[in-house]
Protein backbone atom coordinates (compact mmCIF):
# COMPACT_ATOMS: atom_id res chain seq x y z
CA UNK A 1 0.00 0.00 0.00
CA UNK A 2 1.44 3.50 -1.16
CA UNK A 3 1.51 6.35 0.87
CA UNK A 4 -0.87 8.87 -1.50
CA UNK A 5 -0.23 12.83 -1.30
CA UNK A 6 -3.54 14.06 -1.86
CA UNK A 7 -2.10 17.53 -2.08
CA UNK A 8 -0.24 16.93 -4.84
CA UNK A 9 -3.19 15.52 -6.58
CA UNK A 10 -5.09 17.99 -6.36
CA UNK A 11 -1.83 19.95 -7.02
CA UNK A 12 -2.00 22.43 -4.05
CA UNK A 13 -0.04 23.17 -1.11
CA UNK A 14 -0.52 22.22 2.23
CA UNK A 15 -1.47 25.78 3.50
CA UNK A 16 -4.59 25.90 0.58
CA UNK A 17 -7.61 27.06 2.14
CA UNK A 18 -11.03 25.18 2.06
CA UNK A 19 -12.13 27.72 -1.00
CA UNK A 20 -8.48 26.86 -3.08
CA UNK A 21 -9.35 22.77 -2.02
CA UNK A 22 -12.45 23.28 -3.51
CA UNK A 23 -11.54 25.33 -6.87
CA UNK A 24 -8.66 22.63 -7.45
CA UNK A 25 -11.04 19.87 -7.08
CA UNK A 26 -13.95 21.50 -9.30
CA UNK A 27 -11.35 22.33 -12.03
CA UNK A 28 -9.77 18.92 -12.10
CA UNK A 29 -12.65 16.84 -11.46
CA UNK A 30 -14.48 18.74 -15.04
CA UNK A 31 -11.36 17.50 -17.05
CA UNK A 32 -11.40 13.29 -15.09
CA UNK A 33 -14.83 13.28 -15.03
CA UNK A 34 -16.25 10.07 -16.42
CA UNK A 35 -19.47 11.35 -17.36
CA UNK A 36 -17.04 13.26 -19.70
CA UNK A 37 -14.49 10.88 -20.87
CA UNK A 38 -16.07 8.01 -22.04
CA UNK A 39 -14.06 4.78 -22.17
CA UNK A 40 -11.40 6.36 -20.82
CA UNK A 41 -9.70 4.11 -17.84
CA UNK A 42 -7.41 6.40 -17.21
CA UNK A 43 -9.56 9.28 -16.60
CA UNK A 44 -11.95 6.93 -14.20
CA UNK A 45 -8.79 6.38 -12.21
CA UNK A 46 -7.34 9.49 -12.44
CA UNK A 47 -11.46 10.83 -11.23
CA UNK A 48 -11.47 8.32 -8.25
CA UNK A 49 -7.59 9.67 -6.98
CA UNK A 50 -9.03 13.62 -7.12
CA UNK A 51 -12.56 12.57 -5.39
CA UNK A 52 -10.49 10.77 -2.45
CA UNK A 53 -8.04 13.68 -2.51
CA UNK A 54 -11.11 16.16 -1.57
CA UNK A 55 -13.06 14.10 0.33
CA UNK A 56 -10.12 14.26 2.92
CA UNK A 57 -8.97 17.58 2.62
CA UNK A 58 -12.37 19.08 2.24
CA UNK A 59 -13.39 17.55 5.63
CA UNK A 60 -11.36 19.49 8.24
CA UNK A 61 -11.13 16.84 10.89
CA UNK A 62 -9.99 14.28 8.35
CA UNK A 63 -7.61 16.81 6.56
CA UNK A 64 -6.01 17.36 10.10
CA UNK A 65 -5.66 13.15 10.78
CA UNK A 66 -3.94 13.20 7.12
CA UNK A 67 -1.81 16.10 8.25
CA UNK A 68 -0.98 14.18 11.33
CA UNK A 69 -0.22 10.69 10.30
CA UNK A 70 -0.18 11.05 6.30
CA UNK A 71 3.11 10.09 5.81
CA UNK A 72 3.24 7.16 8.60
CA UNK A 73 0.01 5.95 7.80
CA UNK A 74 0.20 2.77 9.52
CA UNK A 75 0.01 4.61 13.01
CA UNK A 76 -3.28 5.75 11.49
CA UNK A 77 -5.00 2.41 12.87
CA UNK A 78 -3.77 2.92 16.24
CA UNK A 79 -5.28 6.58 16.23
CA UNK A 80 -8.08 5.35 14.63
CA UNK A 81 -8.28 2.71 17.49
CA UNK A 82 -7.95 5.09 20.04
CA UNK A 83 -10.72 7.40 18.74
CA UNK A 84 -13.15 4.76 17.87
CA UNK A 85 -15.52 6.25 20.33
CA UNK A 86 -15.27 9.69 18.46
CA UNK A 87 -15.35 8.83 15.21
CA UNK A 88 -18.64 6.74 15.73
CA UNK A 89 -20.34 10.16 16.13
CA UNK A 90 -18.26 12.18 13.56
CA UNK A 91 -19.93 11.89 10.12
CA UNK A 92 -18.32 12.95 6.51
CA UNK A 93 -19.12 16.36 5.55
CA UNK A 94 -17.02 16.45 2.46
CA UNK A 95 -18.60 17.03 -0.71
CA UNK A 96 -17.79 14.35 -3.55
CA UNK A 97 -18.95 14.32 -7.15
CA UNK A 98 -20.73 10.68 -8.30
CA UNK A 99 -19.86 10.38 -11.67
CA UNK A 100 -20.48 6.63 -13.32
CA UNK A 101 -19.36 5.20 -10.28
CA UNK A 102 -21.09 6.28 -6.78
CA UNK A 103 -19.98 3.86 -4.97
CA UNK A 104 -16.55 4.79 -6.03
CA UNK A 105 -12.95 2.79 -5.46
CA UNK A 106 -11.27 4.08 -2.72
CA UNK A 107 -7.44 3.13 -2.68
CA UNK A 108 -6.13 0.95 -0.35
CA UNK A 109 -4.37 3.76 1.86
CA UNK A 110 -7.53 5.76 2.63
CA UNK A 111 -9.73 2.62 3.02
CA UNK A 112 -6.62 1.96 5.79
CA UNK A 113 -7.00 5.79 7.30
CA UNK A 114 -10.52 6.35 6.83
CA UNK A 115 -12.14 2.84 6.75
CA UNK A 116 -14.15 2.29 3.97
CA UNK A 117 -16.07 4.96 1.69
CA UNK A 118 -17.58 7.39 2.25
CA UNK A 119 -21.01 8.71 1.89
CA UNK A 120 -22.16 10.71 -1.66
CA UNK A 121 -24.20 12.73 -2.93
CA UNK A 122 -25.15 16.48 -2.10
CA UNK A 123 -25.72 15.92 1.37
CA UNK A 124 -28.93 13.78 0.81
CA UNK A 125 -30.31 10.26 0.75
CA UNK A 126 -29.83 10.44 -2.77
CA UNK A 127 -31.06 7.33 -4.96
CA UNK A 128 -28.00 6.65 -7.57
CA UNK A 129 -27.88 4.47 -10.44
CA UNK A 130 -25.48 1.30 -9.70
CA UNK A 131 -21.82 1.18 -11.09
CA UNK A 132 -21.80 0.00 -14.63
CA UNK A 133 -19.03 -3.22 -14.87
CA UNK A 134 -17.05 -3.46 -17.90
CA UNK A 135 -15.64 -7.50 -19.30
CA UNK A 136 -14.00 -7.94 -22.14
CA UNK A 137 -14.86 -11.27 -23.41
CA UNK A 138 -12.48 -13.21 -26.10
CA UNK A 139 -14.19 -15.30 -28.61
CA UNK A 140 -12.65 -16.66 -31.57
CA UNK A 141 -14.25 -16.92 -35.67
CA UNK A 142 -15.88 -19.79 -35.27
CA UNK A 143 -17.66 -19.10 -32.00
CA UNK A 144 -18.74 -15.47 -33.32
CA UNK A 145 -20.04 -17.56 -36.76
CA UNK A 146 -22.91 -19.27 -34.53
CA UNK A 147 -25.61 -17.80 -32.44
CA UNK A 148 -24.22 -19.66 -28.67
CA UNK A 149 -24.58 -18.84 -25.13
CA UNK A 150 -22.14 -18.71 -22.88
CA UNK A 151 -21.83 -17.93 -18.87
CA UNK A 152 -19.95 -15.16 -17.67
CA UNK A 153 -19.00 -14.53 -13.97
CA UNK A 154 -18.77 -11.30 -12.58
CA UNK A 155 -18.78 -10.49 -9.08
CA UNK A 156 -19.34 -13.95 -8.03
CA UNK A 157 -22.33 -14.17 -9.97
CA UNK A 158 -23.10 -16.38 -12.48
CA UNK A 159 -24.92 -14.66 -16.07
CA UNK A 160 -26.11 -16.53 -18.82
CA UNK A 161 -25.97 -14.37 -22.06
CA UNK A 162 -26.60 -14.96 -26.00
CA UNK A 163 -23.97 -14.14 -27.95
CA UNK A 164 -25.87 -13.25 -31.84
CA UNK A 165 -23.64 -14.53 -34.63
CA UNK A 166 -21.71 -12.04 -36.10
CA UNK A 167 -20.74 -9.85 -33.22
CA UNK A 168 -17.83 -7.93 -34.37
CA UNK A 169 -14.52 -7.49 -33.10
CA UNK A 170 -14.66 -4.49 -30.42
CA UNK A 171 -18.45 -4.14 -30.42
CA UNK A 172 -19.83 -3.62 -27.53
CA UNK A 173 -23.10 -4.89 -25.75
CA UNK A 174 -24.96 -3.99 -22.44
CA UNK A 175 -27.04 -5.78 -20.58
CA UNK A 176 -29.05 -3.81 -18.45
CA UNK A 177 -29.17 -4.03 -14.92
CA UNK A 178 -26.62 -6.31 -14.44
CA UNK A 179 -24.02 -3.94 -13.30
CA UNK A 180 -23.43 -3.15 -9.70
CA UNK A 181 -26.48 -2.72 -6.90
CA UNK A 182 -27.59 1.11 -6.94
CA UNK A 183 -27.64 3.21 -4.02
CA UNK A 184 -30.15 3.97 -1.49
CA UNK A 185 -32.55 2.11 -3.72
CA UNK A 186 -31.40 3.19 -7.36
CA UNK A 187 -31.30 1.07 -10.26
CA UNK A 188 -28.67 -0.71 -10.70
CA UNK A 189 -25.98 -0.42 -12.99
CA UNK A 190 -25.33 -1.88 -16.75
CA UNK A 191 -22.80 -5.06 -17.77
CA UNK A 192 -20.74 -3.41 -20.89
CA UNK A 193 -19.22 -6.63 -22.99
CA UNK A 194 -16.29 -5.67 -25.13
CA UNK A 195 -15.57 -9.04 -27.78
CA UNK A 196 -12.30 -9.54 -28.45
CA UNK A 197 -12.34 -11.74 -31.76
CA UNK A 198 -9.41 -13.53 -32.44
CA UNK A 199 -7.59 -13.52 -36.10
CA UNK A 200 -8.29 -16.81 -37.82
CA UNK A 201 -5.46 -18.97 -39.64
CA UNK A 202 -7.36 -18.97 -42.58
CA UNK A 203 -10.16 -16.30 -42.87
CA UNK A 204 -9.92 -13.27 -42.69
CA UNK A 205 -12.80 -10.65 -41.88
CA UNK A 206 -13.85 -7.63 -43.13
CA UNK A 207 -17.38 -6.76 -41.60
CA UNK A 208 -19.55 -9.50 -42.92
CA UNK A 209 -17.73 -10.84 -45.92
CA UNK A 210 -14.56 -13.52 -45.81
CA UNK A 211 -11.47 -13.72 -47.26
CA UNK A 212 -9.39 -16.45 -48.04
CA UNK A 213 -6.12 -17.94 -50.15
CA UNK A 214 -6.08 -21.42 -51.09
CA UNK A 215 -3.62 -23.44 -52.80
CA UNK A 216 -4.50 -24.44 -56.69
CA UNK A 217 -2.08 -26.86 -58.50
CA UNK A 218 -0.41 -25.76 -62.21
CA UNK A 219 -3.08 -28.55 -63.74
CA UNK A 220 -5.72 -27.71 -62.88
CA UNK A 221 -5.47 -24.21 -63.38
CA UNK A 222 -4.08 -24.54 -66.74
CA UNK A 223 -6.53 -27.32 -67.47
CA UNK A 224 -9.76 -25.92 -65.31
CA UNK A 225 -10.84 -28.58 -63.01
CA UNK A 226 -13.31 -29.13 -60.15
CA UNK A 227 -11.59 -28.62 -56.03
CA UNK A 228 -13.03 -28.66 -52.79
CA UNK A 229 -12.73 -26.21 -50.51
CA UNK A 230 -13.41 -25.89 -46.33
CA UNK A 231 -15.84 -22.72 -45.73
CA UNK A 232 -16.92 -22.17 -42.27
CA UNK A 233 -20.80 -23.85 -43.29
CA UNK A 234 -18.86 -26.85 -44.75
CA UNK A 235 -17.13 -28.34 -47.70
CA UNK A 236 -18.21 -26.77 -50.85
CA UNK A 237 -17.16 -27.74 -54.58
CA UNK A 238 -15.09 -25.29 -56.72
CA UNK A 239 -15.51 -25.25 -60.41
CA UNK A 240 -11.87 -23.83 -61.79
CA UNK A 241 -12.14 -22.50 -64.97
CA UNK A 242 -9.09 -23.55 -67.20
CA UNK A 243 -6.47 -21.15 -67.66
CA UNK A 244 -6.77 -19.32 -64.52
CA UNK A 245 -4.27 -16.91 -63.00
CA UNK A 246 -2.25 -16.90 -60.24
CA UNK A 247 -4.07 -14.25 -57.63
CA UNK A 248 -7.14 -14.33 -59.69
CA UNK A 249 -10.63 -13.96 -57.14
CA UNK A 250 -13.80 -15.82 -56.88
CA UNK A 251 -17.20 -14.82 -54.53
CA UNK A 252 -19.19 -17.74 -53.21
CA UNK A 253 -21.95 -15.39 -52.54
CA UNK A 254 -23.41 -15.86 -49.10
CA UNK A 255 -20.73 -18.22 -48.00
CA UNK A 256 -19.51 -14.90 -45.65
CA UNK A 257 -20.26 -14.24 -42.23
CA UNK A 258 -23.82 -13.61 -40.53
CA UNK A 259 -25.14 -10.60 -40.52
CA UNK A 260 -25.06 -9.63 -37.14
CA UNK A 261 -29.05 -9.49 -35.77
CA UNK A 262 -30.12 -10.42 -39.49
CA UNK A 263 -31.23 -13.77 -39.28
CA UNK A 264 -30.47 -15.67 -42.58
CA UNK A 265 -28.34 -13.09 -44.14
CA UNK A 266 -24.80 -13.96 -44.77
CA UNK A 267 -21.37 -11.86 -46.31
CA UNK A 268 -19.58 -13.43 -49.09
CA UNK A 269 -16.41 -15.39 -49.33
CA UNK A 270 -13.44 -14.04 -51.49
CA UNK A 271 -11.37 -16.41 -52.36
CA UNK A 272 -7.94 -16.00 -53.78
CA UNK A 273 -6.21 -18.60 -55.96
CA UNK A 274 -2.55 -19.21 -55.61
CA UNK A 275 -1.30 -21.42 -58.21
CA UNK A 276 1.50 -23.55 -57.22
CA UNK A 277 3.86 -24.92 -59.44
CA UNK A 278 5.35 -28.75 -59.60
CA UNK A 279 8.48 -29.24 -57.88
CA UNK A 280 11.27 -32.45 -58.70
CA UNK A 281 10.34 -32.94 -62.18
CA UNK A 282 11.59 -35.83 -63.70
CA UNK A 283 13.23 -35.75 -67.22
CA UNK A 284 10.11 -36.54 -68.66
CA UNK A 285 7.81 -33.88 -67.24
CA UNK A 286 10.96 -31.12 -67.97
CA UNK A 287 11.06 -32.75 -71.36
CA UNK A 288 7.16 -32.43 -71.87
CA UNK A 289 7.58 -28.48 -70.52
CA UNK A 290 10.92 -27.70 -72.66
CA UNK A 291 8.59 -28.81 -75.76
CA UNK A 292 4.98 -26.96 -74.35
CA UNK A 293 7.29 -24.26 -74.53
CA UNK A 294 8.59 -24.10 -78.01
CA UNK A 295 4.90 -24.70 -79.39
CA UNK B 1 -42.24 4.30 -11.10
CA UNK B 2 -45.75 4.15 -12.49
CA UNK B 3 -45.25 1.78 -14.99
CA UNK B 4 -42.36 -0.68 -15.93
CA UNK B 5 -40.81 2.06 -18.62
CA UNK B 6 -41.70 5.19 -17.73
CA UNK B 7 -40.24 7.07 -14.62
CA UNK B 8 -42.52 10.00 -12.90
CA UNK B 9 -40.64 12.86 -13.03
CA UNK B 10 -41.97 14.27 -9.64
CA UNK B 11 -40.79 11.02 -7.95
CA UNK B 12 -37.08 11.35 -10.00
CA UNK B 13 -36.95 15.43 -8.59
CA UNK B 14 -37.61 14.27 -5.41
CA UNK B 15 -34.83 11.28 -5.10
CA UNK B 16 -32.03 13.00 -6.65
CA UNK B 17 -32.71 16.69 -4.77
CA UNK B 18 -33.45 18.82 -7.95
CA UNK B 19 -36.28 20.98 -9.41
CA UNK B 20 -38.31 20.36 -12.24
CA UNK B 21 -37.45 23.16 -13.50
CA UNK B 22 -33.88 21.96 -14.52
CA UNK B 23 -35.77 19.10 -16.34
CA UNK B 24 -38.19 21.47 -17.79
CA UNK B 25 -35.13 23.15 -19.60
CA UNK B 26 -33.83 20.13 -20.37
CA UNK B 27 -36.71 19.19 -22.26
CA UNK B 28 -36.79 22.49 -24.18
CA UNK B 29 -33.35 22.44 -25.38
CA UNK B 30 -34.12 18.65 -26.69
CA UNK B 31 -32.26 16.72 -24.63
CA UNK B 32 -34.30 14.90 -22.86
CA UNK B 33 -37.89 13.70 -24.02
CA UNK B 34 -40.66 13.95 -21.75
CA UNK B 35 -44.39 12.33 -21.73
CA UNK B 36 -47.45 13.60 -20.39
CA UNK B 37 -50.19 11.42 -19.54
CA UNK B 38 -53.03 12.28 -17.22
CA UNK B 39 -51.66 15.64 -16.18
CA UNK B 40 -48.40 13.76 -14.87
CA UNK B 41 -45.16 13.95 -16.20
CA UNK B 42 -42.61 10.69 -17.10
CA UNK B 43 -39.21 10.13 -19.02
CA UNK B 44 -38.88 6.93 -20.24
CA UNK B 45 -36.56 4.46 -18.94
CA UNK B 46 -33.98 4.59 -20.84
CA UNK B 47 -33.00 8.04 -20.93
CA UNK B 48 -32.77 7.52 -17.02
CA UNK B 49 -28.74 7.14 -17.65
CA UNK B 50 -28.60 10.35 -19.86
CA UNK B 51 -30.89 12.28 -17.20
CA UNK B 52 -28.94 11.53 -14.33
CA UNK B 53 -25.82 12.54 -15.90
CA UNK B 54 -26.99 16.01 -17.08
CA UNK B 55 -28.10 16.28 -12.99
CA UNK B 56 -24.16 15.31 -12.50
CA UNK B 57 -23.27 17.99 -14.85
CA UNK B 58 -25.09 20.96 -13.98
CA UNK B 59 -25.41 20.23 -9.67
CA UNK B 60 -22.12 18.89 -9.47
CA UNK B 61 -19.72 20.17 -11.91
CA UNK B 62 -21.38 23.26 -12.33
CA UNK B 63 -21.98 23.59 -16.21
CA UNK B 64 -24.73 25.41 -17.31
CA UNK B 65 -27.66 24.49 -19.59
CA UNK B 66 -25.82 25.90 -23.07
CA UNK B 67 -22.79 23.85 -21.45
CA UNK B 68 -24.81 20.77 -21.23
CA UNK B 69 -25.93 21.54 -24.86
CA UNK B 70 -22.26 21.79 -25.83
CA UNK B 71 -20.98 18.64 -24.17
CA UNK B 72 -23.49 16.62 -24.70
CA UNK B 73 -23.18 17.22 -28.66
CA UNK B 74 -19.08 16.75 -28.26
CA UNK B 75 -19.59 13.75 -26.32
CA UNK B 76 -21.79 12.06 -28.84
CA UNK B 77 -19.46 12.71 -31.44
CA UNK B 78 -16.31 11.18 -29.28
CA UNK B 79 -18.32 8.11 -28.97
CA UNK B 80 -19.30 8.12 -32.62
CA UNK B 81 -15.47 8.72 -33.43
CA UNK B 82 -14.52 6.15 -30.79
CA UNK B 83 -16.80 3.34 -32.90
CA UNK B 84 -15.47 4.73 -36.51
CA UNK B 85 -12.09 4.02 -34.51
CA UNK B 86 -12.83 0.40 -33.42
CA UNK B 87 -14.38 0.13 -37.33
CA UNK B 88 -10.86 1.54 -38.40
CA UNK B 89 -9.00 -0.50 -36.33
CA UNK B 90 -10.51 -3.93 -37.36
CA UNK B 91 -10.16 -2.76 -40.72
CA UNK B 92 -6.21 -2.31 -40.37
CA UNK B 93 -5.94 -6.00 -38.53
CA UNK B 94 -7.34 -7.38 -42.01
CA UNK B 95 -4.76 -5.86 -43.92
CA UNK B 96 -1.61 -6.71 -41.13
CA UNK B 97 -2.87 -10.10 -41.31
CA UNK B 98 -2.77 -10.16 -45.07
CA UNK B 99 0.65 -8.92 -45.12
Amino acid sequence: MDFVDYYKVLGIDKTATPKDIKNAYRKLARKHHPDLNPNDKDAKKNFQQINEANEVLSDPEKRKKYNQYGSDWQHADQFENAKQQQRQSSGFGGQRYSGEQPGGDFSDFFESMFGGSPNTGRGRQVKYRGEDYNAELHLNLIDAYTTHQQTLTVNGKNIRITIPAGIENGQKIKLAGYGGPGINGGPNGDLYITFSIANHPVFKRLKNDLYATIDLDLYTAVLGGEITMDTLSGKVKLTVKPETQNGSKIKLKGKGFPVYKHEGHFGDLYVTYSIKLPTNLTDRQKALFTELSKS
Amino acid sequence: MQTENLIALDQFCVSHNIEISFINSLQQTGLIEVTTIKESEFIDADQLQQLEKFVRFYYELDINLEGIETVSHLLQRVIAMQDEITRLKNRLRFYETNE
